[in-house]
C-alpha cells in the first residue's frame, strides 16, 4: 500500500521535502515505518527521538497503519 | 471549566488571555508568558520561527486542559501559542489559569507549560548570525 508521510521541523530538513510517498506492506506498523525512515534517511538515527502520529494522535510502535491514515513524523517538540 | 485554546500567526495579546480567564468564582489567575530571548549558549539569536502541526497541536493543548481539570479545581484555562516568525522579546506563548485559590493556579500553570513543551507538536528554529538550529532535535 502507498502511504503519504508528512514531515515537520527537522524531519522536513532530513527528507528535503514536506511529504514523502512510501510503499509499505499492507500490515505495516508504526515501528516498520520508523525502520524504513531510519534505513533510507540515517539522519533520523541521530535525533533525540521521533514519534509517528496517526490521524493527529501519537501512535504506539505496534499500531497498524492504514492507507487512509494521516501519517505525520513528529521529531522532538520545542514549543513554549 | 472554561477553555480557550488557540494557535496564532499574529502577535498574542496578554490582556486578552487574562480577560478570557477572568471569572467571578476565581480567587487567583496565574499567567505564564514565554518570550523570545536574545541568545542561547552564547550565540546571538536574530529571530526564531515556530512551526506547528496545527490540528494535532490544538488537540494536544486541549488534552493538557482536560488533564489540568482532572487534577485541580480549574475554573478556566487559556493557552495561546504563536506560529511563524518572532523577533527578540516577542511573546511565544501565554497560559492563564483561574482557580478558587492561588496554590492550584500556580501548580496547574506550571504543569501546563511543562507538558506543552513535552507533547505539543510545535517546533522552534533559532536563527543565528550564520546558521540556524531546530531546538531539542539532537541529544
Amino acid at each position: 500500500m502507498q502511504v503519504r508521510v508528512v514531515a515537520f521541523g527537522i524531519a522536513k530538513d532530513i527528507l528535503g521535502a514536506n511529504t514523502l510517498l512510501v510503499s509499505i506492506s499492507p500490515e505495516s506498523t508504526v515501528s516498520d515505518l520508523k525502520n524504513f525512515l531510519c534505513e533510507n534517511y540515517p539522519a533520523f538515527n541521530k535525533l533525540r527521538s521521533f514519534s509517528i502520529a496517526l490521524n493527529t494522535t501519537y501512535a504506539d510502535d505496534n499500531a497498524a497503519i492504514q492507507a487512509t491514515d494521516e501519517v505525520v513524523i513528529i521529531p522532538p517538540v520545542s514549543g513554549g | 471549566m472554561k477553555k480557550n485554546i488557540a494557535l496564532s500567526s499574529s502577535p498574542l495579546s496578554i490582556e486578552t488571555c487574562i480577560r478570557l480567564a477572568e471569572s467571578e468564582q476565581a480567587g487567583a489567575i496565574d499567567v505564564f508568558i514565554g518570550t523570545v530571548r536574545d541568545q542561547t549558549e552564547g550565540r546571538k539569536v536574530t529571530h526564531l520561527e515556530f512551526e506547528a502541526y496545527e490540528p494535532m497541536a490544538i488537540a494536544e493543548m486541549d488534552k493538557i486542559a482536560e488533564a489540568m481539570a482532572a487534577r485541580w479545581p480549574i475554573i478556566s484555562v487559556v493557552i495561546h501559542h504563536r506560529t511563524g516568525f518572532l523577533k527578540i522579546g516577542d511573546v511565544a506563548v501565554v497560559i492563564a489559569v483561574a482557580t478558587p485559590h492561588r496554590k492550584a493556579a500556580f501548580e496547574a500553570c506550571q504543569y501546563a507549560i511543562d507538558t506543552l513543551k513535552q507533547t505539543v507538536p510545535i517546533w522552534k528554529k533559532e536563527v543565528f548570525e550564520g546558521g540556524a538550529v531546530w531546538i531539542a532535535a539532537h541529544p
